[in-house]
């Protein structure tokens, strides 16, 4: 019972860090392509410049409470995925530095090298997140005393890869919806542009990769569930075509929010199926920690993340305003 | 070596990088906060140019120290999944209680902070800074439990059949005596650090820049002073209290970090001892019982040696070496005590030096630039101590290092993350001292900004 709620717990850590750090990351990513000049660029920066460090804290308590929830799955996966976390490292530490340090130089090489930091160290976590993502739910080699028993390429597999690219062309067109959301004049035009050609990518990456997984073992709530994500994709890119650049954003939170959900209804009662034997797969149940463990945890997250919420939430409309280039001060800063 | 070897040479590199810029973000915040709440109190802008002055410093620290730390979480997993797998219904708790608690108000409110000077209210601004500090701390002292659990697991139970410890009490694992006498230590340092930092670079500028308004250094100096100097009386009240602490629950510790060999009751103090290549002793300077009154309050204290307990743990715990490295154990003490006893008396000079208003003079600048580094070594010194020191535990009395590390690993995968992480760690260090030193020599930021209110037609307060 309980490790069904922590079950459901993790999947709303993943969920609000797909929705929220997903944008920064598809920011990061049309960075170089959609700001065409330093101002450009330091107004894409500066629209998510208050808030990215808190999104990218959503996944740091989701490996928190996996450990804490489920040590096994944690061991398993982490261990197991280990040179595809090494480069999520890597990607995450020069972009957070890359974002600080960026402006505080007014010199156009420096600026260029950590605007590519910022574009690699958002690309390859958009990618590899997706990869791992479909390869939890896929299935890997793992033994009968929980290891993993594949290596990097095992991870490389079709499914898996299609999984990054869902992720990839999804935070994208989710990275769009924020600029056109957030910025104004030609850079918004550009970004609403952006978002109708990467949506309709990530629409049929989507629909594949949601039907391959249902065509592998069909799980009907999961399936509904998938239904209803790429409705939410059709319904942003129709607000996207009626200028409605709320909706589109909202509707592309809605397709990565509902697309979690179909994963984790898929994978459930497991956490990480095993390809070598289903009798081998950590579950829900033998990958959790004991009820004491559970009980605390709960109290401490249904008391602190309402809480966080609010001031999250409290700080997004501090900074409502969209960012526009006149107001990008000159020089360092 | 073997991936063993190279996972625990990972999680020292990492470890200690991380470790070097906490403790100086920990006590910059609270010393920004400091001078932030002066400017709000008494509105001299002095203060002021303190606060954007050492907050732009501190803002660079603080991103190295989120993008380190990041590592830290993941690396259990990677690298110590069967750690992991033992010790998680205990160990992962606090990890993600820090997540929950400490990480999401400090990045939140950091970026109110940085971006809210003339969206907010004066006092709500200054309000978000605090909290930052405030999660400074409760971060802090969430993982110290963690690793106190690690040093003493209190609370818990061990499970042979599902082979992993489990949690019984889960306050009395938040109150561990380790972390009682840990934490106000760290913290102490941490504010060593700090200060130290802060009155390096002040009096670098009041004597590099004899024609600014030196006002905000000359109180710069001496609050970092203060603070380098207090921090430093309270780390060695509480190092005496957590040595005696660890004299009783980790005495293999104590016995490595004064190369006792044997059981003795009033134990000398050895200020000095020199090891061959061979490891072999060469050389030992000592001084009769005290030892035994630091460790116990008692010239005839008994003070256990390291054969003693050896021979004692071969008993209890079965065929092995439960003796730590002694001569990294011996040296990482002492370098640690004579790195903050320098820089305490550093604090002391320039005070000295700069009483009622005389200028610091330039033959400081050298003892300046040094300053910083001092509390820097004896943060890394403390923690090599304390981790070597508990070797061959990964979890004290129950759990081998050995035991610890991930199966499913290859050496191979290990080597290449080490030397990407120490390759990409050197790089930032170099981006990040490039930065801080063209921040300590450039100009002190605008400070006009920081009264008006938000309007559209002005550029940002501040901008990334």
């Amino acid at each position: 019972m309980l490790h069904d709620i922590w079950f459901l717990l993790i999947a709303v850590l993943w969920i609000g860090y797909f929705v929220l750090e997903g944008f920064d990351f598809g920011l990061g990513i049309l960075l170089p392509f959609l700001g065409r000049n330093d101002k450009e660029r330091r107004v894409l920066i500066n629209a998510i410049g208050p808030v990215w460090d808190g999104n990218e804290v959503w996944v740091l308590v989701a490996g928190g409470a996996t450990f804490a929830a489920f040590p096994h799955w944690y061991a398993t996966l982490f261990s197991g995925f280990y040179l595809a976390l090494f480069l999520i490292l890597v990607a995450l530490i020069i972009r957070g530095v890359a974002f600080e340090y960026r402006s505080k130089r007014d010199n156009p090489t420096w600026r260029l090298a950590w605007d590519w930091a910022i574009f690699i160290g958002s690309a390859v976590p958009a990618l590899l997140w997706g990869v791992a993502f479909g390869n939890i739910v896929g299935g890997v080699p793992i033994d009968a005393n929980k290891e993993f028993t594949g290596n990097l390429l095992t991870l490389l597999n079709p499914y898996g890869l299609l999984a990054g690219v869902v992720t990839f062309s999804l935070f994208v067109t989710h990275g769009a919806a924020y600029i056109a959301l957030k910025t104004e004049g030609d850079i918004r035009a550009r970004a609403n542009r952006v978002f109708l050609g990467a949506g309709l990518v990530a629409a049929v990456a989507a629909v594949v990769f949601l039907g391959w997984t249902q065509a592998s073992s069909f799980i009907p709530g999961s399936a509904a569930v998938s239904v209803l994500a790429a409705l939410a994709l059709v319904g942003a890119l129709g607000a996207n075509l009626l200028k409605r650049e709320g909706w589109a954003f909202i509707g592309s939170a809605a397709t990565i929010g509902l697309a979690v959900v179909a994963l984790f209804l898929h994978l459930y009662p497991n956490v990480m199926p095993s390809s070598t034997n289903p009798a081998f797969s950590l579950t829900v149940s033998n990958a959790s920690s004991t009820d004491l463990t559970l009980q605390i945890m709960t109290v401490v997250a249904v008391v602190f993340t309402p809480i966080v919420l609010l001031y999250q939430g409290w700080t997004y409309w501090i900074f409502r305003k969209r960012v526009s280039a006149a107001r990008i001060p000159d020089g360092a800063n | 070596m073997d991936a063993l070897d190279l996972a625990r040479w990972q999680f020292g590199i990492t470890t200690v990088y991380h470790f070097l810029f906490v403790p100086l973000t920990i006590s910059l915040t609270f010393i920004v906060a400091g001078f932030q709440t002066a400017w709000f109190r008494t509105g001299n802008d002095k203060y002021l140019k303190a606060t954007r002055f050492y907050g732009e410093l501190m803002l660079i620290n603080f991103a190295m120290g989120v993008v380190t730390g990041i590592v830290q979480e993941f690396q259990f997993g990677m690298n110590w999944s069967d750690y992991s797998r033992y010790v998680g219904d205990i160990f992962g708790a606090p990890l993600a209680i820090e997540g929950l608690l400490a990480f999401f108000l400090e990045s939140t409110f950091l970026g109110l902070w940085i971006f809210g000077w003339d969206k907010l209210s004066k006092k709500l601004h200054l309000a978000t800074i605090w909290i930052v500090a405030v999660g400074t701390a409760i971060s802090a002292y969430i993982i110290l439990a963690a690793n106190a659990w690690m040093q003493q697991p209190v609370g818990s139970t061990i499970n042979q059949a599902a082979g992993r410890a489990e949690l019984k009490d889960f306050p009395a694992v938040l109150t561990n005596p380790t972390v009682l006498f840990a934490f106000p230590h760290v913290i102490a340092g941490a504010f060593m650090t700090g200060g130290a930092f802060v009155l390096a670079v002040a009096v670098w500028r009041l004597v590099k820049r004899p024609d600014e308004d030196h006002a905000p250094f000359r109180t710069a100096a001496k609050v970092g002073a203060v603070a380098l100097l207090v921090g430093g009386l309270f780390v060695v009240a509480s190092g005496d209290q957590l040595g005696k602490h660890i004299g009783v629950d980790q005495p293999m510790k104590l016995a490595a970090a004064e190369n006792l060999r044997t059981t003795q009751t009033g134990a000398p103090f050895s200020v000095v001892t020199l090891w061959g290549p061979d490891g072999k002793q060469i050389f030992s300077l000592e001084i009769p019982d005290v030892l035994s009154i630091l460790a116990t309050n008692n010239p005839n204290g008994t003070v256990q040696g390291i054969d003693n307990l050896q021979a004692q743990y071969v008993a209890q715990y079965g065929a092995g070496d439960y003796t730590p490295v002694v001569p990294v154990t011996f040296w990482s003490f002492r370098l640690m005590i004579g790195a903050g006893t320098l820089a305490a008396f550093a604090a002391l000079w320039f005070l000295w030096r700069m009483r009622r208003g005389r200028a610091p003079g330039r033959g400081a600048i050298a003892i300046a630039v040094l300053l910083p580094f001092l509390p820097l070594a004896a943060n890394s010194f403390a923690w090599i101590f304390t981790e070597m020191g508990r070797q061959p535990w990964i979890v004290y009395g129950q759990q081998l290092t050995s035991q610890g590390v991930s199966p499913s690993v290859g050496t191979l995968e290990v080597l290449i993350t080490v030397v990407g992480f120490t390759v990409l760690y050197g790089g930032l260090a170099v981006i990040e001292m490039g930065l801080l030193l063209k921040k300590i020599k450039g100009e002190v930021p605008g400070t006009a900004a920081a009264a008006g209110a938000d309007s559209d037609d002005k550029p940002m307060t501040f901008a990334y």
